[in-house]
């Protein structure tokens, strides 16, 4: 078994977990067709199995998927005020008569009122530059991680995922004095007599952009570094003995074979930041609108419950099944390539 | 192995100065006398001083607290159950849904989550009455379906990579189901339940999302405290408390690695 404990949090056990990931991130959810199952405890009482199979089951039923379709009813219809602050889909005329009346007024009002097409392209951009951002930054250290010692690898991968462990709003927090106008970067530029007065590093879109990869970049290291790791030495060789350069076998070899973890770093990044509602609350300005924070405002601040609901919806329907399809195809094809 | 080469070395460095720079600006000016967060005037502790006399945080500390043990443990059995269903007990009726649920939270972002369950909420009490209100009872639940779908994923990456052959043994020499799990694979996966408790744990201390949907006035977590003091502005308060929790994670790992260490001699 070797060593485990605690610490297979940062080694071991991440690994494994982001070995999964990179090879078809969740793609053994869209594989019961094809794995090979595995039924050693097929002689057990039936009573027994269905137990342990129904508690989650039913947990994930009554906390998942029912308030998944709350949110799909509620988004049909219109907003009142009392409490709950919406009506009722279904009722009853008469005696014996049910009267089904959907509103798509929450739907329209996402694609007429131009507030919302803005927060949805500007949560594409925010998301997808700071994805670039973390790929650069992430594949730099996943390469230099992996062509280190041998005996530094575990440490540096810990050293990785240490902040990880460090609350996530202290993170935001430290780039929130950093960023400032009275903070270090301001002071320290100010003494340094490059700038007269402080600059408004604070409350706009890279702040925020900076914030996302501060706070996702592990999700992008982890990864890459998996497929870089298990990435055979042999190929690079290859590739300058027939006389390629070595920017040329960077590319061509190294970065290439490693697509795997690419698309599954930046899908890792990606879902969270495209959703995201608390940094750009903190390291955003009043304009910097990302969906995950309309979302927000309208529930909270217009307490316009529908609305909210629509929002979620278009959000799941725009960003989160996409990437879930384009997830299960990558993992379809990776394995008829195999 | 081949030699480090410059560029490496260099990536490193980038790479870690910006993950660690910030935290460590943090801790430094938390012994700042100033509020200022850019201006050294003079070495303090009188921002730890009103840290631990700010009793509205050390509740909200202890909320947090019993919140994460409640919502990591009942994860780590709901979602070991998952992984076992998944991995060892081939088809059953309902297998895809139950695949697809278990691994929608990991993809869904917080702030759909947190109005799902919301809603969720609000309706059963206009239905049975229950939950009466909004708080603690509420805040573990949503973080307990998070964080299951976590626990599955270490979990059953482990018992999928264990030797079958040791279950198979005993089951052959006439032991029950039951007894093969709790004899066999349950000492077996034991490291990686501590993972998933771990990781729970960490996640629900962690959360700011679904505990600003889902808590009531009664029931303030710590990051809904922290995360109202900053909407507000800078206190260096925080820096202080960043501080506590940065000593503290690093003191575990540390012991931790000394461990690990040690077994493998």
């Amino acid at each position: 078994m070797g060593r485990r404990g605690v610490f297979v949090l940062a080694g071991r056990e991440w690994r494994g977990a982001c070995n999964m990931i990179s090879d078809g991130f969740l793609n053994y959810s869209w594989q019961q067709g094809q794995e090979k199952l595995n039924t050693l405890y097929t002689k057990g009482k039936n009573s027994q199995r269905k137990l342990v199979v129904f508690l989650p089951y039913l947990w994930l039923f009554l906390f998942f998927l029912i308030p998944f379709f709350l949110i799909l009813k509620i988004s049909f219809s219109s907003s009142l005020i009392g409490m709950p602050p919406f009506s009722s889909i279904f009722e009853w005329v008469g005696d014996n008569l049910l009267q089904i009346r959907f509103n798509f007024q929450n739907y329209l009002s996402l694609i007429q009122d131009s507030f919302y097409r803005e927060a949805f392209t500007s949560s594409l951009k925010i998301a997808g530059s700071s994805t670039l951002c973390c790929l650069i930054l992430g594949y730099m250290m996943a390469y230099g991680i992996s062509r280190a010692n041998p005996k530094w690898r575990t440490v540096l991968l810990l050293l990785v995922v240490l902040p990880f462990w460090t609350s996530f709003l202290i993170r935001v927090y430290a780039w929130m004095t950093l960023l400032s106008t009275q903070g270090l970067i301001n002071s320290f530029l100010m003494k340094i007599g490059l700038i007269n007065f402080p600059l408004q590093l604070l409350n706009n879109s890279y702040a925020v952009c900076i914030g996302i990869v501060y706070c996702y970049l592990p999700f992008m290291v982890l990864p890459v570094y998996t497929t870089l790791e298990k990435l055979d030495p042999v190929y690079v060789e290859a590739a300058f003995d027939l006389g390629c350069t070595p920017w040329r076998t960077f590319w061509k070899v190294t970065v290439s074979l490693s697509k795997p973890g690419i698309i599954a770093g930046c899908i890792l990044v990606f879902i969270p930041a495209i959703g995201e509602f608390v940094i750009p609350e903190i390291l955003g300005g009043p304009d910097t609108i990302m969906i995950g924070r309309a979302l927000w405002w309208e529930f909270f601040n217009n307490r316009d419950w529908p609305l909210a609901c629509a929002l979620a919806v278009a959000m799941v329907l725009l960003f989160v099944a996409p990437i879930m399809f384009f997830q299960r195809q990558q993992a379809l094809a990776l394995e008829r390539g195999e | 192995m081949r030699k480090m080469s410059y560029s490496g070395t260099v990536s490193l460095i980038i790479g870690y100065a910006f993950l660690y720079l910030p935290i460590l600006f943090l801790i430094i000016f938390s012994f700042n006398e100033s509020r200022l967060p850019g201006v050294w005037v003079g070495f303090s502790t009188k921002w730890y001083h009103l840290l631990f006399d700010n009793e509205e945080l050390l509740a909200a500390v202890l909320t947090s607290f019993q919140i994460a043990s409640m919502s990591a443990t009942s994860a780590m059995i709901l979602g070991t159950l998952a992984a076992v269903s998944m991995v060892r007990f081939g088809f059953f009726r309902g297998r895809t849904l139950f695949s697809g649920m278990i691994s929608a939270p990991l993809v869904m972002p917080e702030v759909i989550t947190g109005l799902a369950l919301l809603l969720m909420c609000v309706t059963f009490e206009r239905l049975i009455g229950w939950p009466s209100e909004r708080g603690m009872m509420t805040v573990t639940i949503a973080h307990t379906t998070l964080a299951m779908a976590y626990v599955y994923l270490i979990v059953q990456a482990r018992l999928q990579d264990f030797d079958r052959s040791l279950e198979e043994a005993a089951q052959d020499l006439g032991a029950k189901p039951i007894v093969v799990f709790f004899k066999i694979t349950l000492p077996l996966i034991a490291p990686s339940l501590l993972a998933g408790w771990l990781l729970a744990f960490a996640l629900s201390l962690d959360d700011v999302v679904l505990a600003s949907f889902l808590s009531g006035p009664g029931a303030t977590t710590l990051p809904i405290l922290i995360f109202s003091s900053l909407r507000l502005g800078i206190t260096p308060e925080i820096n202080a408390l960043a501080a506590i929790v940065v000593g503290i994670v690093s003191i575990g790992v540390t012991i931790a690695g000394f461990v690990m260490v040690r077994k493998k001699r």
